[in-house]
């Protein structure tokens, strides 16, 4: 009995796993040949790739550079490969890219954009990354007066006395709430930085110009356009939109009525409408709202526009992230004796906008998409200019460079913002997962 | 005894009307009120200042004034001759047009598009994620023009499909013709026609509603209906006796065969384009403005309408899809009866406001010259008239009543699927 079965008595040494499992076979199969459907699938991606890179790399790579129009352009292709359609013309964008980029800013003065945006990466480096030097938020306060100063020029004793009045108010503020309660100190700073601007400062402003004229030359609106115009409005348009936003967002939460009441009308409002009418309002209806006689820059009324528009969508994404605090915050703090302001910034704010990271950031990237929308009112942003390029006799007809060329720009930009909002995600994320 | 006193009376002062937080709250509010009134009021003075200035009361007159404008998209009869007002209905109708066929066809791409992004075939989950990046991170506007620039730049002209030695040819046996001015489509024509019912005779606002349509339209409600009673009989039967007879032909012949009867007799048939002249004739005409602005708006709103169907998917916990595999459901069914459903729940709320983004965002069919309410309203109407104050507030007006509109609607829709919770 015992000597017709057979038990193993050692261990069998372990064998190497087959090697259609392992390595990039086996990363082959799980992936992409899994099952037929996958297989089948993979073959047809595969084609499309094929097809798709066959036609775009050539006509990419296999292109012409230098040339004064667009026949001349087809005419080298043919003669270096036999045949004009199929090899991209970037002709265009050499002879253009400066154009795109500046608009009709006057050429000896690129300088002032070019160190505005440069100075941008300083300011803005100390609020975005941490680990940068304390000692650049000096910069990031300046920067709001120094960016209009760069763009449009003229005396730098404007954006001085813009500054005096902000610290007027500030002043007031710290010197008055110790006397008069905070409720006052704010009625008051606001009035003394009114006063400041608008009776106090002009006086100073010309007299100073007059006696120490120190002034850039100075560039009309009318110039400004392309990428920079675009950057601009962008810009402005974002550090605006996100404390008028949360300010919104505070007021359609608040208990008092009247103030729950404008905010939802505003926001409802704004988000009903299309921004294409918004800047309707600004460039034609504007004017008709202020006092007779008020003269006053189309760059400045689309970036209120823009800026209105983009902080009612603001508003709604911080409610979100104010709502999906838990109760418990809220009565933490009233239990710590916090009042209303000191609650919101050092408990509710700093946990409801994290949570509201992603949707802020694409509402900038939709903010800043949106900024090509003012060529429709006539600016020259990129995308105005490429209409003016195609209607030009020597490039009529060519279009995938120019849009290529474009799309390059915003995407560059708003694809790194988007992932700058996830890195922050991660940074910031404290939950343990 | 001892004797109750009263608790002093407190006497009102100024001051607790800001350092008293029972009063404080109101304080602030009429403060509030206060100054947004003022500069309210402060506008509208300086409107009325301005336009008395210009000379230009506000008045809605110039919309019963002939427009003096050809609209070539439209659904409705128009001529030139029209008032403004009904130019402005037809943008309006245009401007419907191209939200609904944009929001289905985003709507088709988006879902499609969500679910290949988590494919697990490597290769069709990264496609799909440039597409996604590509088209969320470059302006829409550059879409639409972009779209509209391939239509008249690559596409052959009329021209181009006549004599002998045609360099482009119709599609479909000669019925679809693809030109850079547009595409033309077979349309429907009925040789005994029932004719039309026209409403509100020779206003402004006059249409006509095709009595053929209405009919066919009955016949598909009613065939519907007959082929649900038969599916619901069939259930019961299974559910007394087990055995589910087969009627699907029933189901499939109480709504083909009424509707074969009616087209036969109402002398259905095609009309197909054909190249007279200078340019197509007869069939139904797709603008190219049409063809570009709903191309790039549902192909630009498909990419954020993936990652929302994306994220909807994977906010459905691993559990979920387990249990279902334990149940013994194979991959189909289980998408289809247990991940969708509560997906859904997730996935409506932010695919509205896409739907709204994309209505909004047909307002840039200016760009390209298709006349919807911000061509004829907004555009050509406030050209001619001068009339901004009233054409832009008329415009406003419409969109914010429109997209409320919608937002109610898909709201009324999400409450009634929603999860009814403790």
């Amino acid at each position: 009995m015992s000597d017709t079965s057979f038990v193993r008595q050692e261990m069998l040494s372990e064998q190497p796993a087959p090697a259609s499992s392992v390595g990039f076979l086996g990363w082959i199969k799980n992936n992409l040949f899994s099952t037929w459907f996958n297989s089948i699938l993979t073959v047809i991606a595969l084609g499309f790739v094929w097809y798709i890179l066959a036609g775009v790399l050539p006509w990419t790579f296999l292109s012409v550079w230098n040339a004064g129009s667009l026949s001349e352009c087809r005419e080298i292709a043919r003669q270096v490969w036999g045949e004009s359609h199929g090899h991209a013309c970037w002709a265009v964008i050499n002879d253009r890219w400066i154009q795109l980029l500046f608009g009709f800013y006057p050429s000896h003065l690129y300088w002032r954009p070019i160190l505005a945006f440069v100075l941008l990466g300083f300011a803005l480096a100390p609020v975005l990354f941490p680990q940068s030097s304390r000692k650049l938020l000096i910069l990031s306060g300046l920067y709001p007066f120094i960016l209009p100063w760069l763009m449009w020029g003229g005396s730098i004793w404007s954006p001085i006395m813009a500054l005096i009045g902000f610290v007027m108010g500030y002043l007031a503020i710290k010197n008055l709430s110790e006397r008069i309660g905070q409720l006052g100190a704010i009625f008051s700073s606001i009035f003394a930085a009114f006063l400041w601007w608008l009776l106090i400062g002009p006086v100073f402003v010309d007299l100073l110009s007059a006696n120490i004229p120190i002034a850039l030359e100075s560039v009309a609106s009318r110039d400004f356009g392309g990428f920079v115009l675009a950057l601009l409005i962008g810009i402005v348009a974002i550090v605006c939109s996100l404390p008028i936003g949360i300010i919104l967002a505070l007021g359609r939460q608040s208990d008092l009525i009247i103030v729950k009441a404008f905010s939802v009308a505003f926001i409802e409002f704004i988000r009903g409408v299309p921004l294409i009418t918004l800047l309707f309002v600004a460039s034609l209806l504007l004017n008709l709202f202020l006092p007779p006689g008020t003269e006053f820059d189309i760059i400045l009324r689309v970036m209120i526009m823009v800026t209105l528009f983009s902080s009612a969508y603001m508003a709604e994404v911080i409610r979100g992230g104010l709502a999906a605090l838990p109760k418990g915050q809220y009565e933490g703090a009233d239990s710590l004796g916090l009042d209303y302001w000191q609650a919101q910034r050092l408990i509710i704010m700093p946990q409801a906008l994290k949570v509201s990271i992603p949707g802020i950031v694409s509402t900038f990237i939709g903010l800043f998409k949106d900024t090509t929308l003012v060529s429709i009112i006539g600016l020259m942003d990129p995308l105005g200019l490429s209409q003016g390029i195609r209607a030009n006799a020597e490039w009529n007809g060519i279009y995938w460079e120019l849009f290529a060329f474009i799309a390059l720009l915003f995407f560059v930009v708003c694809f790194s913002m988007s992932r700058y909002s996830m890195y922050l995600e991660r940074k910031l994320q404290t939950d343990h997962r | 005894m001892s004797t109750l006193t009263d608790p002093r009376k407190e006497s009102f002062s100024v001051s607790m009307l800001i350092y008293d937080t029972r009063y404080r709250s109101t304080t602030i509010q009429i403060f509030v009120l206060v100054l947004v009134l003022m500069v309210v009021f402060w506008l509208i003075r300086n409107t009325a200042q301005n336009l008395s200035d210009l000379g230009k009361p506000i008045e809605f007159g110039f919309l019963l004034e002939p427009s003096s404008y050809d609209i070539n998209q439209r659904l409705l009869d128009y001529s030139s001759r029209d008032t403004h007002l009904r130019a402005s209905l037809l943008g309006l109708l245009n401007t419907f047009v191209v939200a609904f066929l944009g929001c289905i066809t985003a709507l088709i791409l988006g879902v499609l598009i969500g679910v290949a992004r988590l494919s697990k075939n490597w290769l069709v989950a990264r496609i799909m994620t440039v597409y996604v990046e590509m088209f969320r991170n470059v302006p829409v506007l550059l879409w639409i023009v972009l779209a509209m620039a391939i239509m008249i730049e690559s596409l052959p002209t009329p021209k181009a499909f006549r004599g002998e030695n045609a360099t482009a040819s119709m599609y479909f046996s000669d019925s679809v013709a693809i030109t850079n001015r547009g595409i033309y489509i077979p349309e429907p024509l009925f040789s005994n026609s029932l004719g039309n019912l026209s409403f509100l005779g020779d206003s402004s606002v006059r249409f006509d509603i095709s009595l053929d349509l209405m009919l066919i339209i009955a016949v598909l409600i009613a065939g519907f209906w007959t082929s649900s009673r038969i599916n619901s009989w069939a259930s019961k039967t299974q559910n007394e006796t087990g055995i589910r007879p087969t009627v699907w032909y029933w189901r499939l012949s109480v709504v083909l065969l009424p509707l074969l009867v009616v087209l036969y007799y109402t002398g259905f048939h095609l009309g197909y384009p054909a190249l007279k002249g200078f340019n197509f004739q007869g069939g139904t005409y797709l603008r190219n403005s049409l063809i570009a602005l709903w191309l790039a708006l549902s192909l630009y709103t498909a990419a954020f309408i993936a990652e929302n169907v994306r994220a909807g998917i994977l906010a459905i916990s691993k559990g979920q899809s387990e249990a279902a595999a334990s149940l013994g459901l194979r991959p189909g069914p289980t998408m289809n009866l247990v991940i969708l459903p509560q997906a859904l729940r997730v996935i409506i709320p932010p695919l509205i406001s896409q739907f709204l983004n994309l209505t909004k965002n047909s307002s840039l069919a200016i760009a390209v010259g298709y006349m919807d309410i911000t061509g004829t309203l907004g555009g050509i109407t406030l050209n001619q008239t001068g009339r901004e104050l009233e054409a832009i507030l008329m415009m406003m007006l419409i969109y914010l009543s429109v997209s409320l509109t919608i937002s109610a609607l898909m709201n009324w829709y999400n409450n009634s699927v929603k999860l009814v919770e403790r």
